[in-house]
C-alpha cells in the first residue's frame, strides 16, 4: 500500500467523523471546532488531489476567516446547547431517507468514472499549481474574478447594514 | 495511486451529510455550518474532476466558490445576529411569520 493510498484513507475517514460530529454535536461551539477539522482534512484530500492553491486557500478563508466569524456570532449571542424543540421524529426519517437516496443516486452517477484513468501528462499535473491556476483567473476568468471582488464588497456593506441595529 | 472515483464518493457522503443536517437541525448557526458542508463537498468535487481530465478550470471554479461561501457565511451569520435581536432566539421553527 502506498503512503498515497494510507493518506486517502486517514484524511477522508477522518473527514466523514469529523462531518459527522458537526451533524450531531448537541453544542453549536462543538459543531464549529468540527467544523475547523474538517476543513483541515479536507485541505489534505485537496493536497493529494494536487490541487495545491485551493488547499492553501481553504486554511487560510474557511478555517482561518470564516471560522472565526462562526465562533464570533456563537460567543456574541451566547448560545447555549439546548435546542428547546428539536426536529420531529418524522422530519428525522424523511430527512435521513432523502439524504441516503440522494447518496445512491450519486453513487450510481459517479460509478461510470471507476475505471477512467485520470491525466497523467506533466502539465495535466502542474494544472493545480498557483502559477496555472493564477494565469487562468487574470486571462479567460477575468470578469467572473472581478465580478467576486464586488459580490464581496456587497457583501461587506450588506452584513454592516443588516447587523446594526441603528444606521 | 488512489482512483478518482474514492474521491468522487468522498464529496457525495460528505454532501448527504450535510444536507441531512440542514434537513434536521433546529439551530440555525448550525444549520448555516452544515451549508458550508455541502459547499466543501461540491469544491471537493471540482477537483476531484480537475485531476481526472488535468483541468485548470475545475481549480478556479473551487476558487470561486470559496469566495462566494465566504460572502454567504458573512451575510447570513450578519441576518442571525438580527433575528435574534428582534425575536431572543436563532431556533428556525421560531421564525415563522411568512408561515401564517
Amino acid at each position: 500500500m502506498s503512503a498515497e493510498v494510507v493518506l486517502f484513507w486517514l484524511f477522508g475517514i477522518c473527514t466523514v467523523a469529523s462531518a459527522l460530529v458537526v451533524v450531531g454535536a448537541k453544542n453549536p461551539m462543538g459543531s464549529a471546532m468540527a467544523l475547523v477539522a474538517t476543513f483541515f482534512f479536507l485541505a489534505g484530500i485537496y493536497v493529494l488531489l494536487l490541487a495545491h492553491t485551493i488547499a492553501v486557500l481553504q486554511i487560510l478563508v474557511y478555517a482561518g476567516a470564516v471560522m472565526v466569524l462562526f465562533l464570533f456570532v456563537i460567543m456574541l449571542l451566547s448560545l447555549t446547547g439546548d435546542e428547546r424543540h428539536s426536529a420531529p421524529t418524522l422530519m428525522k426519517v424523511l430527512g435521513g431517507a432523502v439524504a441516503a437516496a440522494l447518496s445512491g443516486l450519486l453513487g450510481s452517477v459517479f460509478r461510470q468514472w471507476i475505471d477512467v484513468p485520470p491525466a497523467s501528462s506533466p502539465a495535466q499535473l502542474n494544472a493545480g499549481s498557483l502559477h496555472a491556476v493564477g494565469a487562468l483567473l487574470y486571462t479567460q476568468w477575468l470578469f467572473p474574478f472581478e465580478a467576486v471582488s464586488l459580490l464581496l464588497l456587497v457583501a461587506i456593506v450588506g452584513a454592516v447594514v443588516v447587523a446594526k441595529a441603528k444606521i | 495511486m488512489v482512483p478518482v472515483h474514492h474521491y468522487l464518493m468522498l464529496a457525495a457522503v460528505l454532501f448527504c451529510l450535510g444536507l441531512f443536517g440542514v434537513l434536521v437541525r433546529r439551530s440555525a448557526l448550525v444549520v448555516f455550518m452544515c451549508v458550508e458542508l455541502m459547499l466543501n463537498a461540491a469544491n471537493l468535487t471540482f477537483l476531484a474532476f480537475a485531476r481526472q481530465y488535468g483541468d485548470g478550470a475545475g481549480h478556479v471554479s473551487a476558487f470561486f466558490v470559496i469566495a462566494v461561501a465566504a460572502a454567504e457565511a458573512s451575510i447570513g451569520l450578519a441576518l442571525l445576529i438580527a433575528v435574534f435581536r428582534s425575536r431572543g432566539s436563532i431556533n428556525i421553527s421560531d421564525v415563522k411569520t411568512l408561515r401564517h
